[in-house]
This record gives C-alpha cells, sequence and structure tokens, in this order.
C-alpha cells in the first residue's frame, strides 16, 4: 500500500506538484493520467525515491522512501520513461547485475531471470548487445528490470511510448497478467489506454489531482453531460416555447442556424430522459420540420480535455499541442 | 556493494578503458625503471616512482572521467537510487572497482624488486615501502576523480576539472613558495580564507547573520592570535597549502620510511572525497 500525503515539488519558483494526496490499494492496476508536463513523472521519481519531495511525504507500506529507503525501495520496481539501461552489457548480464542489485537470494536468481525474461519474451535476445537492440526490446528490457524480484509494487511510467501497435498490445496484456499478483502504477497521457489497462484512474493537471474513479464511474459521469442537437426550420419563439413545453426538458441554447429560416438548438434533459420521439412528434404537429437531430454524449475525452485544460491564463500554445497530441493518439488506435 | 563493483569491473574491461589505464600506466613505470634502475643500476625506486607521478595527472582523469557522470547522462542513477541499495554501496562499489583496476599494475610493479635482486642487494623493505606509498597515493587521485564525476553529468568536464585539480594538487609545493614565510602573510591570507568561509556560509544556509558572525568572530580572533603570539603564524600558509599537495605526502613514502601519518593522510583524502560524492549524490535529489 502506498499512502502519498500532501506531496509538494518545486523547482524554483515552479511547483510541478502541487499537494497531491491519494491512497494506493494493494492489488489493483491504477492510470496516471494527465497531458504533459503535468507531473506525472515528478510524482513518481518522488514515490519511488529518485528525487525528494519539497514538503508532504511518501509511504510504501508504513515506510518513508526517504527515512527508511532500503526497507520501502525493496517493495518497488521502477521503470521510468527512459529505460535506465546499460548498453555495454548482454541482456542476460544486465539482468544478472539487476537480480543481485535488488538482493535476491543467491539460489533464486537463474531461475528467476529465467522466468522473468520468459515473461517479457526476451529470451531469444539474451545474448546481444542492449544498444543493439530496437526500442520494443529496449522497452521490455526495461520491464524486466522493473519486475525482478517480484517487487509488490510495480511502477511504469510510461510503458508503450514509442512503441508499435502489437507491441502496445502485447505491453498491455502483460500489465494486466501483472495486475493478478501486483500493484501495478502505470502513468499515460493516453486516455484509451488507461481505460482499458486500469482498474482505477488518477487525473492530474497541473500538479494537482483533479479526479480519481473508476474508468466506469468516469464514463458514466462523461455521459450525465449529455445534449440533444436539433436544427429546425421555422420561427424561432414558436419552436423555443414548444421545445419549453416539453417534459424533462432541463436546459436550452439556442443559436441562428446557417440555413435560412432554420433555429438550431442544443437541449438538456433531466434524468438523461430520451424525449427524442415526443419531439419529433411536437414539430410535427407544429409542421416545423427537423432537418437534423443529433444526441450527443461526451466521451471520456471530453472529461479528460475539460479537467486537464488550464483554468485560469489559458496557454494556448500549450492547449493546442494537447489537443494535437490526443489528436495523434487517436490516429494511434485506429492503427490498431 | 558487490553487484556494483562486479558490474564496474566488468564494464572497464569489456570497453578498452581498463585495458589502456593499465597498460599507460606499465609502459610509463616500465620506461622509467629500465632507464633507472636496470640502465643505471639504481638499486632503489624512489626516483623511478617519484619521476612517473605526473602520469596520474592524465590516467586518473580518463579512468574516473565516466564512473557517475556517464550513469547520470544515461538516467541508468535511476535504477540504481530506486534499488534498495545504500548510496555509500553504489560510491564504495564503484570506488573499489577502480582501485582493483589500478592496482593491477602496481601488483607488476610488485614484481620490480625481485628483478632488481637479481642484480644485487635490494632492501625489500624500502622498496615496497616506496610502493604502499605510490599505491595510496593513486587511490587518493582516484577518490578525487570520482568525487568530481559526481557533480557533473558530462565525462569531458568531469576530466578537464580533475585534471586541473589534480595539476594544481601537483605543482602545490611550488606555489606555496610563492609566498614569503613572514608571519603578516599568513595573517593575510588567513583573513582572506576567512572571508571565503563567510561567503560559503551565505551560499549554504542563505542567512547573512550567520555568515557575518563567522567573519566577524573569525577575523578577530586571527588578530588576537597574532597580538599575542604572532610566531604561531610563521610558514603558517606554507602549513595550510601542504594540506592540498598530495605528491608530498608521497615523500616520506618515497625515502622508505613507513609513515603511518601519511597513509593516515590519504586514508582520510579517500574518505572525505567518498562523503563528498555520497552528500553531492543525495543533494541532487532535492533540486
Amino acid at each position: 500500500m502506498i499512502e502519498v500525503k500532501n506531496l509538494v515539488k518545486r523547482y524554483g519558483n515552479h511547483t510541478a506538484v502541487d499537494g497531491l494526496n491519494f491512497t494506493i490499494e494493494e492489488g489493483r492496476i491504477y492510470g496516471f493520467l494527465g497531458p504533459n508536463g503535468a507531473g506525472k513523472s515528478t510524482t513518481m521519481n518522488m514515490i519511488t525515491g529518485y528525487i525528494a519531495s519539497t514538503s508532504g511525504e511518501v509511504l510504501i507500506n508504513g515506510c518513508n522512501i526517504l527515512d527508511d529507503a532500503e526497507k520501502a525501495k525493496k517493495y518497488i520496481g521502477y521503470l521510468p520513461e527512459q529505460p535506465p539501461l546499460y548498453f555495454d552489457m548482454t541482456v542476460r548480464e544486465y539482468l544478472q547485475f539487476v537480480v543481485e542489485l535488488k538482493k535476491v537470494p543467491k539460489k533464486e536468481r537463474e531461475t528467476m531471470i529465467e522466468e522473468v525474461m520468459d515473461r517479457v519474451k526476451i529470451k531469444e535476445m539474451e545474448n546481444r548487445l542492449i544498444k543493439n537492440l530496437s526500442k520494443g526490446y529496449k522497452q521490455r528490457v526495461g520491464l524486466a528490470q522493473a519486475i525482478m524480484g517480484y517487487p509488490e509494487i510495480i511502477i511504469l511510467d510510461e510503458p508503450t511510448v514509442g512503441l508499435d501497435p502489437k507491441q502496445i498490445i502485447e505491453i498491455r496484456e502483460l500489465i494486466k497478467e501483472l495486475g493478478k499478483n501486483h500493484t501495478v502504477i502505470l502513468s499515460s497521457h493516453i486516455l484509451s489506454e488507461v481505460s482499458a489497462v486500469c482498474d482505477y484512474v488518477l487525473i492530474i493537471a497541473h500538479g494537482k489531482l483533479v479526479a480519481s474513479d473508476t474508468p466506469e464511474n468516469l464514463s458514466r459521469k462523461a455521459f450525465e453531460d449529455n445534449s440533444l442537437e436539433l436544427t429546425v426550420k421555422g420561427e424561432q419563439e414558436d419552436i423555443v416555447s414548444a421545445v419549453e413545453s416539453l417534459e424533462y426538458v432541463d436546459s436550452m441554447t439556442v443559436k441562428e442556424s446557417k440555413e435560412e429560416g432554420c433555429v438550431d438548438l442544443s437541449v438538456k434533459t433531466q434524468n438523461l430522459e430520451d424525449i427524442r420521439e415526443e419531439l419529433f412528434y411536437k414539430m410535427a404537429e407544429l409542421h416545423h420540420p427537423i432537418l437534423r437531430m443529433q444526441y450527443i454524449r461526451a466521451t471520456l475525452e471530453d472529461i479528460f480535455l475539460e479537467l486537464t485544460e488550464q483554468p485560469e491564463d489559458v496557454d494556448r500554445s500549450g492547449l493546442e499541442e494537447l489537443n494535437t497530441e490526443s489528436g495523434e493518439e487517436e490516429d494511434h488506435e485506429s492503427d490498431l | 556493494m558487490r553487484a556494483i563493483y562486479k558490474k564496474e569491473l566488468k564494464s572497464y574491461f569489456s570497453s578498452m578503458m581498463g585495458y589502456i589505464f593499465i597498460f599507460f600506466i606499465l609502459l610509463v613505470t616500465g620506461i622509467y625503471f629500465t632507464a633507472y634502475n636496470i640502465n643505471s643500476a639504481y638499486p632503489k625506486l624512489d626516483y623511478t616512482l617519484n619521476a612517473v607521478l605526473f602520469m596520474f595527472l592524465v590516467a586518473v582523469p580518463v579512468l574516473t572521467m565516466k564512473i557517475l557522470a556517464d550513469e547520470r547522462r544515461l538516467k541508468t542513477d535511476q535504477l540504481l537510487l530506486t534499488s534498495p541499495v545504500n548510496v555509500w554501496d553504489i560510491v564504495l562499489g564503484k570506488f573499489f572497482a577502480l582501485v582493483t583496476i589500478y592496482a593491477i599494475p602496481v601488483v607488476v610493479i610488485c614484481l620490480y624488486p625481485l628483478i632488481m635482486s637479481q642484480f644485487g642487494t635490494v632492501s625489500m623493505f624500502e622498496a615496497y615501502t616506496v610502493i604502499i606509498g605510490f599505491f595510496l597515493l593513486g587511490c587518493a587521485d582516484i577518490a578525487i576523480g570520482v568525487y568530481i564525476s559526481s557533480v557533473t553529468e558530462s565525462q569531458v568536464i568531469a576530466a578537464v576539472i580533475t585534471f586541473g585539480v589534480l595539476f594544481v594538487s601537483f605543482v602545490m609545493a611550488g606555489i606555496s613558495q610563492f609566498f614569503s614565510t613572514a608571519a603578516v602573510t599568513s595573517l593575510i591570507c588567513y583573513m582572506v580564507l576567512v572571508v571565503i568561509l563567510a561567503l560559503i556560509i551565505q551560499n549554504m544556509f542563505a542567512s547573512k547573520t550567520i555568515a557575518v558572525a563567522v567573519g566577524a568572530a573569525g577575523e578577530i580572533i586571527l588578530l588576537v592570535v597574532y597580538a599575542v603570539k604572532s610566531t604561531a603564524f610563521e610558514s603558517g600558509i606554507q602549513k595550510f597549502l601542504s594540506i592540498f599537495n598530495l605528491a608530498g605526502h608521497f615523500d616520506n613514502f618515497a625515502s622508505g620510511i613507513l609513515d603511518l601519518s601519511g597513509a593516515l593522510y590519504f586514508i582520510s583524502i579517500i574518505g572525505v572525497c567518498m562523503m563528498l560524492t555520497v552528500q553531492s549524490i543525495l543533494k541532487r535529489r532535492w533540486n
């Protein structure tokens, strides 16, 4: 179990992580979600004891990561953003070094190396120099390093970045499997990845925790944010009063339509009530033809964007970057 | 510690670095040994090993430059520092690996007295005392290199700074002669040092009052001591500078004296450098 209490990290005047509070329970897969620069890596580096926090504390099974470092670090396997590999070693030499570094008893070392290599499927590469491996294999060797010694908690910082779609699926499968026996924390700026793999999502923006829930609950919240988009031909006043007279209508925004003599409406209903049929008959009765009717549901993507957008002093460039990036990710997903 | 020790040793011998270092030391000492002890039939090693000390200026920076700087550049320090090992184990494991590499040519040098004894009488005790001093001096130089490698990410910067520091230490005997041995010279130098100390304190604790208090107290004590007993300051600056003269502490060993205070000096230098290395690694986490 990890307890993060009031964690703050400042670099000079810049606050990278701003008062994080959360608890990681055993045996689940957690996803850290946030745009680039949200403080995910910084938080992970603090949880693993690589950097110290400005204030606040991290407890791993009750051991403080700074004061009781050796004991606390025994519970953790960490794959940083850039896998910590020695390029001049072969895969096997590297894993032999790691297994000793993680203080695995001598008798178990060889069998553990074999097991781990089997799990991440790098057995056929064991005698290759790490510098000659492809990015995907390097990532897997890094992953092997993180699960070596079978620590209770496995922390993975953007484990699928830069991999091809097939490798992404393989790594995700592996993470899911690891989640059966370990607590796994992974970070990502790809929403679909987190919702596909994780039992629980922590959304971070500007160093703050903006939401934490299961992906299902987050989706449910997203669906509550529905709206019915309409283009109706006719007099605006007639149409608005007709729609208002319907049951369950909560709120409505009205716009001048691009089409001549038409009105664009966006209607929100109470309790997700579906009023499409009533609306159709009502308009038919009044001889106002409906030219377009579309039920819009907010996706997890929208929730994510809404939560992580800059609150004040909007930094446009950062936002655009985020948008294009999520666009790219979508392309990526369609490749799958 | 063993894991890191083994890994470093392996990495130095899987790249050319370890071999080049050993080759270079053996080459230089071999040339001087042949010239002084074989051709001129001089029965002691003191001149020989004193004459080759300059090679540390080049060999040590090349050996130590990557030891910690490279870990930082390649971000492999993330693995070491998030593993259940103590920072002391990391630093000592690396230092002992370098010492082991350095010990290989020293073991070969240990054969020199045996070779010389084939041609005449050689005082074995004196010869091996020189070699012990030579080994300790090299270890202290390596410790300095390890520390400097820990403060930067760049191997080149580490190598250049290490060379600079070792060079200044190498010519320290000459530098200390720039200053007169008069008491007033030492007093002025000490007063300047107190000011520097105060500035360092202000930098570290960001407190002007402490810095001013320490500075003022230091200057007053110096002036009072000077007024009471000025002879205490005579050639004081030379004594102070000799702390940084590593090769100077090798002189007693070279004359065949098993100098315990000298050995203690080298071990202290190693200890201080190791401590500074650990501190610089730990401190980085807070930045």
